[in-house]
């Protein structure tokens, strides 16, 4: 199965448009065409081609950059739809797909039937395609890319051999070399003394020639499905009691465990949708400090959001799955560990659910001198403490944003008003010197240099100001205990 | 005025304390100093925020979690939740408006509940009834150091009022009680 125009078909699934349209990608220092559409194509532009000539040929073409990832990931959703057809599904290339339909063709009423089925619903979707199908993995690839069709069982050399010998999966250099050498098709390859062609092109051609007549066999790689963690239960009679709800989150709770635990992973967030008997369907979304996939831990943490959930009539069908998943690999006990770090963990799922899991944060040590950026703030659920944290200077417990005083001359001032408190220099240190890091633009450090000094006053604040010599002015930044 | 009687710190476990005062800060970061863990619960449209750096002299700001709620009512619930929890040795709250008696009294049984101690940190006059001591914080001047401050109790449900004149001492990494500057042998008001 062939997608010919994947990326633009995909581009124009969501967004459709009749005129000629390109998917662009910079490659080689300039953009190039990279997947167009049928009208594109009817306008003599080609695949590689650059952009800039492309819109001299064609004015009206539109385009928009190509996405890589998402076609890739487009192609992952197409590989799962054709598990309708088979289970041996693999991938092939960047754009196509191998379905081994071996036994299974008869479910659709024999291999042509079940081709023009694939052909139709592919159409509906809008994706051009072009299935070729044959007795070998090569043979079908041939047959997709250079003359679709069918091959008869048994007789691939029949199907194969008027089509090119580039319909063997050869690199250009080699398909190149045959044609010089007059051997333009597969029949005629064939034909030819294996011995010498093999002294000359390696063992790789030939392996291709009998992959593809079925001499030398081919295995179809179906990717593994990943894991689906998500459980449900549909209930004969409605609930409605918090007890019955929490019951029923714990049975399921106990089977998503064990899936998890057979696949070493914990979960990070776990979401229970519970659906009420008017089809009306209510999410408890849980976030965790520690990926976890120990249901007794797990169940009192849904207390609070199960708590605020309105049943109605009554809930007749709950489904929990978990929505992020890390690996959480089997670890040893020993005495040395002790339990008090789920304790904490457990604590930060509890609150997170509350005030939200980003707003319980810890201080990470950054390397910056300037005040403000010589730490960093992190979730304590998806970061670990680290150290050592080691001042340059003494600094301030508490910083805030610089608030202007009056002030004049580099040296502290004598008297000044800070929070409507007149306060007095008693002594004061410095200056420390710092300068902005030019290779960070910082608005607040547009102000140049900053001369700080640490000020004790006769009235008990000790304050943190600084001096802009650049730009002269005083301010207070923060205040030492 | 001295008290004779020694300074009643570390804190009295299970219950919940207040200190307000220029120096509360300073204060927390005492009691901070002589715990393992602690959570910082402050509002996030506060502009003042700690600074680990600043910490580091004192206790381990690694160890120091913060939460910032979006209004006191939540600070008040993450506040209980961690206090009865006990897996943190300190909790301390940055209170922008006073305590009721039933906000204080939760709080007091979650301590208890807990085994752990709370710190609430006010503005002057909002103390609550319910807190089991109040210090009253005052950075002050000295010509020879610079982390003298005085601690007063200016409410204490189990025990007498006092006030203490303490500074760090760096070396031994803890608060040191010091007489006041006035009484000091040797000075002119020793005598007195």
């Amino acid at each position: 199965m062939w997608f010919a125009r994947l990326a633009s078909d995909r581009v124009l699934r969501a967004r459709p448009c009749d005129g000629p349209f390109a998917l662009t990608l910079k490659r080689a220092n300039a953009d190039r065409l990279y997947c167009l559409n049928r009208a594109a194509e009817a306008q003599n532009l080609s695949r590689g081609m650059t952009f800039a000539d492309a819109r001299a040929f064609c004015p009206d073409l539109l385009s928009q950059p190509a996405n890589l990832t998402e076609d890739r990931r487009f192609l992952h959703v197409l590989r799962r739809w054709a598990t309708r057809y088979c289970p041996w599904v693999g991938l092939e290339g960047d754009d196509g797909l191998v379905l081994d339909i071996t036994g299974a063709a008869h479910l659709f009423g024999g291999e042509s039937a079940m081709v023009a089925d694939m052909y139709q619903r592919l159409k509906r979707a809008g994706i051009t395609t072009r299935i070729g199908l044959g007795d070998t993995r090569g043979a079908a690839w041939a047959l997709a890319h250079f003359g679709a069709g069918e091959a008869a069982p048994g007789q691939p050399l029949a199907a194969l051999g008027q089509l090119p010998v580039a319909a063997l999966r050869l690199d250009d250099k080699t398909t190149t070399a045959l044609q010089r050498l007059g051997l333009r098709r597969i029949i005629d390859l064939e034909k030819a003394a294996r011995a010498p062609l093999a002294r000359r092109f390696g063992p790789d051609l030939m392996m291709r020639l009998d992959q593809a007549l079925g001499r030398q066999p081919e295995q179809v790689t179906p990717l593994a499905e990943p894991p689906h963690y998500g459980v449900r239960m549909s209930l004969p009679e409605p609930i409605g009691l918090f007890d019955d709800v929490m019951a029923g989150t714990s049975r399921l709770l106990e089977q998503l465990c064990t899936k998890l635990k057979t696949n070493e992973a914990g979960a990070r967030v776990l979401e229970l949708t519970l659906r009420r008997v008017d089809q009306e369907a209510q999410t408890v979304e849980l976030r965790l400090a520690r990926p976890l996939r120990d249901a007794q831990r797990i169940l009192p943490l849904f207390t609070r959001g199960v708590g605020e959930v309105e049943s109605g009539y009554g809930i007749d069908q709950l489904r929990l799955e978990a929505t992020q998943i890390e690996p959480l690999p089997v670890r040893q006990l020993s005495h040395v560990s002790s339990g008090r770090t789920d304790q904490l963990d457990d604590l930060i799922s509890r609150i997170g659910t509350r005030i939200g899991l980003d707003n319980i944060q810890r201080f990470l040590p950054a390397d910056s001198h300037i005040p403000e950026r010589s730490f960093l703030i992190a979730a304590a659920a998806y970061s670990e403490p680290e150290g050592p944290w080691i001042p340059p200077r003494p600094r301030p417990q508490r910083l805030f944003a610089p608030e202007p005083i009056a002030g004049d001359g580099s040296r502290p001032p004598k008297h000044f008003r800070w929070r409507r408190m007149p306060l007095s220099v008693a002594r004061a240190t410095g200056p420390e010197r710092i300068a902005p890091e030019w290779w960070l633009s910082d608005d607040n450090w547009r102000s140049g240099l900053r001369d700080y000094w640490r000020v004790e006053t006769q009235q008990g604040r000790r304050l943190w100001l600084f001096y802009t010599p650049q730009s002269p002015g005083w301010f207070v930044q923060g205040e030492f205990i | 005025m001295t008290s004779r009687t020694t300074i009643p710190l570390p804190l009295r476990a299970n219950r919940v304390h207040e200190a307000c005062g220029a120096g509360r800060v300073g204060f927390a970061v005492a009691a901070m100093a002589l715990v393992r863990r602690t959570l910082w619960i402050r509002e996030s449209w506060q502009g003042e925020t700690l600074n680990p750096l600043g910490l580091a002299d004192f206790c381990d700001p690694s160890q120091l979690l913060v939460a910032q709620t979006k209004d006191q009512t939540d600070m008040l619930a993450v506040a209980e939740e961690a206090l009865r929890d006990g897996a943190l040795p300190l909790v301390v709250l940055e209170i922008t408006r006073p305590l009721n008696l039933r906000e204080g009294r939760r709080l007091q049984l979650a301590a208890k509940a807990g085994k752990s101690i709370g710190l609430c940190l006010l503005p002057e006059g909002m103390g609550s009834n319910a807190s089991e001591t109040r210090w009253l914080c005052t950075p002050l001047f000295d010509p020879d150091d610079s982390t003298l401050m005085s601690w007063e109790i200016i409410k204490n449900k189990s025990g007498t009022n006092g006030t203490w004149h303490v500074r760090w001492n760096a070396a031994a990494r803890r608060f040191d009680v010091v007489c006041p500057a006035g009484k000091r042998p040797g000075s002119a008001g020793a005598a007195l």
